[in-house]
């Protein structure tokens, strides 16, 4: 049988891509290693290496075709002794898609949901995982599915550092189905509340596509499960002013040659970031032993990404100044939404900010993304009327929602930050000392 | 683009600047590489070269010494320190020309001058004291370096108190030398000289010598060495020195108890500075570390934007090797280089070329221990190794430390013949990060001394075949 040659998935999060260019040509003889074709995606031109030695047999997509799904067939591979009467019949059909991350959206049938992926790293064709035997072994140990992790070492290899980063975030754990996995019992127990596709009910309901759960998917139904169950949350809310922040932000943003360009989400993460230097017993994690008190504020930001959301950091926030907080949250999100992110990227924080002021939002609030002791929640900023020494005048102002975990922050530390940071964004002034 | 506008500028050609260079220019970048004294900096002229050099000289004499425990004959062994100082000058200026062809054969521009930063992306190049030209770039990196550090009472004269640079070059074995520092610099020449007839007194501060090695490790090391009748005074203070026409005479303070004792020469071994002043810092806003190194991140770059450093003055370990890794990491990050990862600096070998030899990699045992691993340990001697008998080379000890759960390799500390050139089995074992089981499966060829490392992995495990 002919070696299938798919289209790669050239990170965890796409899904298609265009194939630019074809370096070879049906006849050629490749080696394990050869660059066999150039794909494009959003943002970059990658090689494609061949897996296997063979012949080229047949080129199935042609040179810029755009949109090529991860997973479907591109070419069919002669192994050593086949000669082209083996193209013949050969199974042109993509196999189905064996690993969640690299699922395509074509509408599947409900009952052609994909089944549980075994926690052995798979040996089909195209499919290999590469992994340090050190990152095996604690993968095993750990629980964790190594096809649920992203590798950072040389060619995306999986090493230490990545096995490392996923159990300090929670990510990556193999699912219950996977027989030699010890799945925790929080995770079991999660998983099992939840509604099976085979469930009668939806035979009751109308027809619909299933889109199979990506693994972006999967941790956030995870985590936010945990979280909302496991950790106390209370809410405390308040109004802001922000006038002087916005004619600050003019003011900066018009000056001579300025090479950044300030939000007013970017004032935000400035000043909550200071509010947490200010009132450090809101900048902690709850753990069994102890209240980790941070002696940093990594903010969290979150991001809507196709798919879901993530939540790139931006380390020690409160020291940097506000254009470099600028840029590096543009560049930041620009690459969340490009799934360029590396995972020390998008993994740790110790306080997260979550902003739907341009959707109109007035006010909501979110669930915490642990171990983080908060979240803030960001409204929009709307002209309203206040009332200010006894007359009514109009102001723009945003209401802010901190959702915190009850048990290492009690309601007065919680409002000893706010009244911190509504200073902090009344006179904005203050921000730049 | 003018002539002075680079992509990259490179400050100081050592062997963090000039591998930086040439990898910049391999990577299309337009490089300068301003250097003001010599290509190749300590390493090549001043440093890992010579010394090596002259040890080799040494090497060859002691075996010449024993030529009869190999049924030769050698009479009339003698040396001449010139030529072996000659030859180890030739040796440094051969590489140093070297290292010119290559930056040459890479288009890289050679400033030779002194560098200095103006800020905003600028440099001035000074010549005997004169600006000739001023270079720009977005992207500097300061290579400059160290240098010997002195301590008060300590300070080195050139004539009777050394450092490394009077100690390269000597115009007479000393009848008795006093080393101050048990440091790597300080023990190869602490040997050398000893082993041209030279009365040696190692004196060091802290309890064991080579402090960052393996305590098993530096044991074995110095009772080999006092075998050979070096003498070493550890826990040991040096209080100041007094010199004389006729020698110099030290004040020793050990728990409280002072001793003298004179001696011809002093070499001070005791750490290097990095070279920070007069280069332009605090006109580019770069902040230093608590140390007074120059404080980076992972990937080099300091507290100023576009200002980059990388090698001896950007902090420990001190080591040519380092300061080239650190130089790939920095240029391909500006580069924009996929796959970029800071240094783990846990993967950086340090070799002492004394007699045993010394190298590492990794933890110590009680560095592991320190940091709450349960570590299995596995040793295994020369004496049990058939190329180390064969050699007439049976001291040593090769000793592996793993993680207990995991089977991390987390340590490899061996002392020894040619374990310098041994280390670089773990390193790279450690890099693909293996487990026990990876370098259990592994065939180590016979006979040779890498045997050892493969026993001492069997060892760790109860499973050593020749002990
Ligand atoms: C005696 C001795 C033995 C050693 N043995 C070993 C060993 O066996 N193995 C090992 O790994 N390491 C050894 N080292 C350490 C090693 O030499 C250093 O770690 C290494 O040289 C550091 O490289 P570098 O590029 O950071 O700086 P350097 O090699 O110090 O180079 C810095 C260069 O910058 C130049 N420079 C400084 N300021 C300026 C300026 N403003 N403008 C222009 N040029 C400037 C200097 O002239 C110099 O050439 C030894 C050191 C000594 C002293």
């Amino acid at each position: 049988m002919p070696i299938q040659i798919l289209m790669p998935a050239l990170s965890p999060t796409m899904e298609e891509g265009n194939l630019a260019k074809w370096c070879v040509k049906e006849g050629d003889t490749v080696e394990s290693g050869d660059v066999i074709a150039e794909i494009e995606t959003d943002k970059a031109t990658m090689e494609v290496e061949a897996v296997d030695e063979g012949v080229i047999g047949k080129i199935l997509v042609a040179e810029g075709t755009q949109g090529v799904k991860v997973n479907e067939l591109i070419a069919l591979l002669l192994e050593d002794g086949e000669d082209e009467s083996a193209l013949e019949g050969a199974d042109t059909a993509a196999p189905a898609p064996s690993a969640p991350a690299q699922a395509t959206d074509a509408p599947a049938k409900p009952d052609a949901a994909p089944a549980p992926t075994p926690a052995a790293p798979s040996t089909e064709k195209g499919d290999r995982i590469f992994s340090s035997p050190l990152a095996r072994r604690i993968a095993a140990q750990e629980g964790l599915d190594l096809k649920a992790l992203s590798g950072t070492g040389p060619r995306g290899r999986i090493v230490k550092r990545d096995i490392d980063a996923a159990l300090a975030a929670g990510t990556g754990k193999a699912t219950p189905a996977a027989p030699e996995a010890k799945a925790a019992p929080t995770a079991v127990a999660s998983e099992n509340k939840t509604i099976s596709v085979d469930d009668p009910i939806f035979k009751l309901l109308p027809d619909y596509d299933a889109i199979p759960n990506s693994n972006m998917r999967k941790t956030i139904a995870k985590r936010l499960t945990e979280s909302a169950r496991d950790i106390p949350h209370f809410n405390l809310q308040v109004d802001v002013e922000i006038d002087k922040l916005m004619a600050l932000r003019k003011e900066l943003n018009s000056r001579d040659g300025a090479d950044y360009k300030i939000s007013v989400n970017d004032f935000l993460v400035k000043a909550t970031s200071l509010a947490l230097t200010r009132v450090p017993d809101c900048n902690v994690a709850f753990t069994d032993g102890a209240i980790l008190k941070f002696k940093r504020v990594d903010m969290a930001i979150a991001v809507a990404v196709e798919g879901g959301l993530i939540t790139p950091i931006i380390k020690d926030a409160a020291s940097k100044g506000l254009a470099t907080l600028a840029n590096e949250a543009k560049d930041l999100a620009a690459r969340a939404r490009d799934g360029k992110l590396a995972p020390e990227e998008y993994q740790g924080g110790t306080f997260t900010i979550s902003n739907l002021g341009m959707f109109g939002i007035k006010s909501f609030n979110s669930i915490i993304n642990p171990p983080q002791g908060g979240i803030l929640s960001v409204g929009a900023g709307e002209q309203r009327p206040v009332v200010k020494g006894g007359a009514l005048a109009v102001a723009t102002v945003v209401t802010l929602t901190l959702a915190v975990d009850h048990r290492c922050i009690d309601g007065s530390t919680g409002a000893a930050f706010i009244k911190e940071l509504k200073a902090l964004i009344e006179d904005p002034i203050a921000l730049m000392l | 683009m003018s002539d002075t506008n680079f992509d990259v500028i490179v400050v100081g050609a050592g062997p963090g600047g000039y591998v930086g260079a040439i990898r910049a220019a391999q990577l299309g970048l337009k490089t300068a590489l301003v250097e003001a004294k010599h290509l190749g900096g300590i390493c090549l002229n001043w440093g890992c070269i010579p010394t090596k050099a002259l040890l080799r000289s040494a090497e060859i004499y002691e075996h010449m010494k024993h030529a009869a425990n190999f049924g030769l004959g050698a009479k009339d062994v003698s040396f001449d320190l010139a030529k072996i100082v000659e030859r180890s000058r030739g040796v440094s200026k051969q590489l140093s020309g070297g290292v010119g062809h290559l930056l040459k054969k890479n288009k890289v521009q050679v400033f030779d001058g002194y560098g200095k930063l103006l800020g905003g992306g600028k440099l001035s190049v000074e010549k005997d004291g004169k600006v000739f030209t001023t270079l720009s770039s977005k992207n500097i990196i300061m290579a400059t370096g160290a240098r010997a550090k002195s301590f008060p009472g300590l300070e080195p004269d050139g004539k009777q108190v050394w450092t490394y640079m009077e100690a390269l070059v000597p115009n007479e074995v000393p009848k008795s030398l006093l080393v101050i520092g048990s440091g790597a610099i300080g023990i190869e020449f602490a040997n050398f000289f000893h082993t041209f007839g030279a009365d040696v007194t190692v004196v060091e501060a802290l309890d064991s010598i080579m402090p960052v090695e393996d305590a098993e490790i530096s044991a074995f090391a110095k009772k080999a060495m006092e075998k050979r009748g070096m003498k070493f005074k550890t826990g040991t203070l040096v209080k100041k020195l007094d010199k004389a026409a006729d020698g110099v005479t030290a004040t020793l303070e050990k728990g409280g108890k002072t001793e003298t004792i004179k001696v011809d020469k002093v070499i001070t071994a005791v750490g290097v500075v990095p070279n920070v002043e007069n280069i332009g810092l605090e006109a580019a806003g770069v902040k230093l570390d608590e140390r007074g190194f120059v404080a980076i991140d992972g990937y080099c770059k300091t507290s100023a934007d576009g200002v980059y450093a990388i090698g001896d003055v950007a902090g420990a370990p001190c080591l040519a090797h380092k300061a080239s890794h650190e130089a790939i990491i920095c240029v391909e990050k500006i580069a924009g280089v996929k796959d970029v990862h800071p240094l783990d600096k846990s993967l950086i070998p340090g070799c002492t070329y004394c007699e045993p030899q010394v190298a590492s990699v990794g933890l110590t045992e009680k560095a592991a221990k320190d940091k709450g691993y349960k570590v299995k340990v596995g040793r295994f001697p020369f004496m049990g190794n058939g190329k180390a008998i064969a050699l007439g080379a049976p001291e040593g000890l090769v000793k592996t430390v793993f993680d207990e759960k995991t089977g991390e390799l987390l340590g490899a500390h061996m002392v020894g013949a040619e374990v310098t050139e041994l280390i670089q089995g773990f390193g790279v074992a450690k890099t693909l990060e293996t487990t026990e089981a990876d370098l259990m499966h592994t065939v180590f060829p016979h006979p040779t001394l890498s045997e050892m490392m493969h026993e001492s992995v069997l060892d760790a495990y109860g499973k050593a075949i020749h002990f």
